[in-house]
């Protein structure tokens, strides 16, 4: 089994001016994991990051790294690195004396800072920059460069905040494959910082979704896609289509007049609940077939589909990506399976909520 | 007419360079090849490069100018660094600063004050138990005042360039494991460059020809081309040596700001 190297316990911080940045933060970083933190700006992921790397002092409440408390230990003596959202490679320095300056700091000899600054070059295709000014780099081989400078020491936990949200969208795109590849060939925890849903579903092993200083789920990309726990969760990641209902019995939900077999239970009779579909779950047909009619009232060609805007007769907007295009005004039907639909209970916390989802899952 | 109007603006700049900046040098450079009696002639070089007396005259004025520099960096650094990590930082730098606004005469005075035989300081040393000193007309009496007229002037540019620093370059050089010490000399100080060598710029130069302070507070036994300057123009009316002096004095200034500006320069390229 893989082993836990990053640990925070019930872990608080709190601002002079009164202000509550974490509320009761607990998790376990587990070797070799790609996680991320996810969630709005402003709720408190970025201080998690600089409790664990020992820029800012917890209120109460434990971090703990390899198993020892490290609450008290200054940022340089622990063994884990940052890579900054604006780099901070230093400008009196070229390429390589940036890489470098973790090993000269700790006084390695010549020869092994040489070969291991070629080595963290060589990580991120930049070996033959060495000798360039910082300010002669482009912003991707800038965030290269500073991802080369964090693994040089060899750091069994590397931080990433925010890295990618300074390039353009293809870069990014790019720059998370290798991000991932890169993680998985130095086989050490990354936890990356993003309020991107996008980055967080495409290169984590686990997505830690936070908000206003606590953290609502923690789950692989699918989970938290496909059951997100609350109507935050399920609005933060991917669009999606929430609808007010009521669970009438187990595996049975109805909501605009209608009764649907669903795939969740574990709730209270005619319990009051909310209904998510997403949007590329919705199937468009004709309106004696569909399970539901809208009107449809814009459309907008994304380029792989269309995103097509429609509202119902009660007024809520359904969000619709096809494949084809509709006609404007058109009244049209929706279908959907049974699994297509999630139902979430309101202020259920996360243990209740996996609890729940056990107690009927095969 | 647009053209007219932006030439119209440019006038007064223009005029006041002309009259306040480039014919005070040119006439500097103009006397310097006259002797006293006004005859055209090279001598005054001559004398000045082959007299003895010129030569550690210029020798001591740079001594003390660049020890009173390094002084003023010495202090103003630590100074520096501990105000810009104050909570109402800027209120202490105003703090600094307003020595400036004090006449130079008047802080002079303050000094001999101070220092003189019966002064404050030899009272408190008294006070202790201290034998009187004769601090006054001595060298390290005039490097201390007139690094401590300096001092701000060399604050405000490193002040700036600290400010300047981005908390995160301090936080990357901690995270990669460098102690406080380590982040100071190999991060804070060489980024901060550029200010040291602003405030390098600003005291050296004036430190070279500081004729008031060398005889108030170095009581004419510290002579820097300064008082010889001055000697010239007032005492032996010689002004074809005096603006020889001038000279050496205008190309040392621009051969500090030449050695001062390389490494900004190769860094914009």
């Amino acid at each position: 089994m893989s082993k836990t190297i990053v640990e925070l316990k019930n872990v608080y911080k709190k601002y002079d001016d009164g202000f509550t940045a974490l509320k009761n933060i607990s998790f376990k970083l587990q070797e070799g994991e790609f996680y991320t933190l996810l969630g709005p700006s402003g709720c408190g992921k970025t201080t998690i990051l600089q409790s664990i790397a020992g820029f800012t002092e917890v209120t109460s409440g434990q971090v703990l790294f390899d198993g020892k408390k490290i609450n008290d230990i200054p940022a340089n003596k622990r063994q884990l690195n940052t890579v900054f959202q604006d780099y901070a490679l230093f400008p009196n320095m070229n390429v390589f004396d940036n890489v470098a300056f973790g090993l000269v700091v700790h006084n390695a000899k010549k020869d092994e800072i040489q070969t291991r600054v070629h080595d963290a070059l060589k990580m991120v295709q930049l070996e033959q920059y060495a000798n360039r000014e910082i300010s002669e780099l482009s912003g991707g081989q800038q965030q290269r460069i500073a991802i080369a400078r964090a693994i040089v020491n060899r750091p069994k936990v590397l931080l990433l905040d925010e890295p990618l949200s300074a390039l353009d969208a293809k870069l990014r795109k790019d720059m998370q494959y290798e991000l991932r590849e890169l993680q998985q060939n130095l086989g050490i925890t990354f936890l990356f910082v993003t309020h991107d849903q996008e980055e967080a579903l495409a290169m984590s092993d686990e997505i830690f979704v936070m908000n206003k200083g606590e953290i609502l789920q923690k789950g692989s990309p699918v989970d938290i896609y496909d059951e997100p726990i609350n109507h935050f969760v399920a609005d933060f990641i991917g669009e999606s289509n929430i609808v007010q209902g009521k669970m009438v019995a187990d595996y049975q939900v109805a909501f605009l007049g209608h009764q649907f077999e669903c795939s969740d239970a574990g709730m209270r009779p005619n319990e009051p609940v909310e209904v998510v579909i997403r949007p590329e779950d919705l199937v468009i047909t004709t309106p004696e077939k569909g399970k539901l009619q809208v009107k449809v009232d814009t459309q907008l060609f994304r380029g792989d589909y269309y995103e097509i805007l429609a509202y119902d007769k009660a007024g809520n907007e359904w969000l619709i990506h096809s494949t084809n295009a509709s006609t404007d005004d058109a009244i049209v039907g929706l279908t959907f399976g049974p699994d297509d639909m999630h139902i979430m209970r309101y202020n259920e916390t996360e243990a209740k909520f996996n609890h729940r989802l056990e107690s009927y899952e095969d | 007419m647009k053209k007219n109007f932006r030439g119209l603006f440019f006038t007064p700049y223009v005029l006041w360079l002309a009259m306040f900046v480039i014919a005070p040098v040119a006439l500097i450079f103009y006397y310097s090849f006259f002797d006293i009696h006004h005859n055209f002639t090279l001598a005054n070089y001559q004398e000045f490069f082959t007299s003895g007396t010129y030569l550690t005259m210029t020798a001591n004025s740079v001594l003390y100018a660049f020890l009173i520099t390094l002084f003023a960096i010495l202090i103003s650094y630590p100074m520096a660094l501990v105000i810009s990590k104050l909570k109402h930082r800027d209120l202490w730098i105003l703090l600094v600063i307003l020595p400036t606004w004090i006449n130079l005469l008047l802080k002079a005075y303050a000094f001999i004050g101070l220092l003189s035989h019966d002064g404050l300081v030899n009272e408190l040393f008294q006070f202790f138990g201290l034998p009187i000193q004769h601090m006054l007309f001595t060298d390290a009496s005039f490097i201390l005042v007139a690094a401590y007229i300096q001092i701000p002037f060399m604050i405000l540019p490193i002040y700036n360039s600290l400010t300047d620093i981005s908390n995160s370059y301090i936080r990357a050089s901690r995270d990669l494991g460098a102690t406080k010490w380590q982040t100071l000399t190999k991060v804070i100080i060489p980024m901060t460059l550029p200010g040291i060598k602003s405030g390098i710029q600003i005291v050296f130069i004036p430190s070279l020809s500081l004729f008031m302070l060398s005889r108030l507070i170095g009581g004419n036994k510290v002579i820097t081309l300064g008082t010889a300057v001055e000697e010239h123009f007032l005492t032996t009316m010689n002004w074809g040596m005096g603006s020889t002096i001038g000279v050496v004095l205008i190309i040392s200034m621009v051969i500090v700001m030449l050695l001062t500006n390389t490494k900004r320069k190769r860094r914009r390229a």
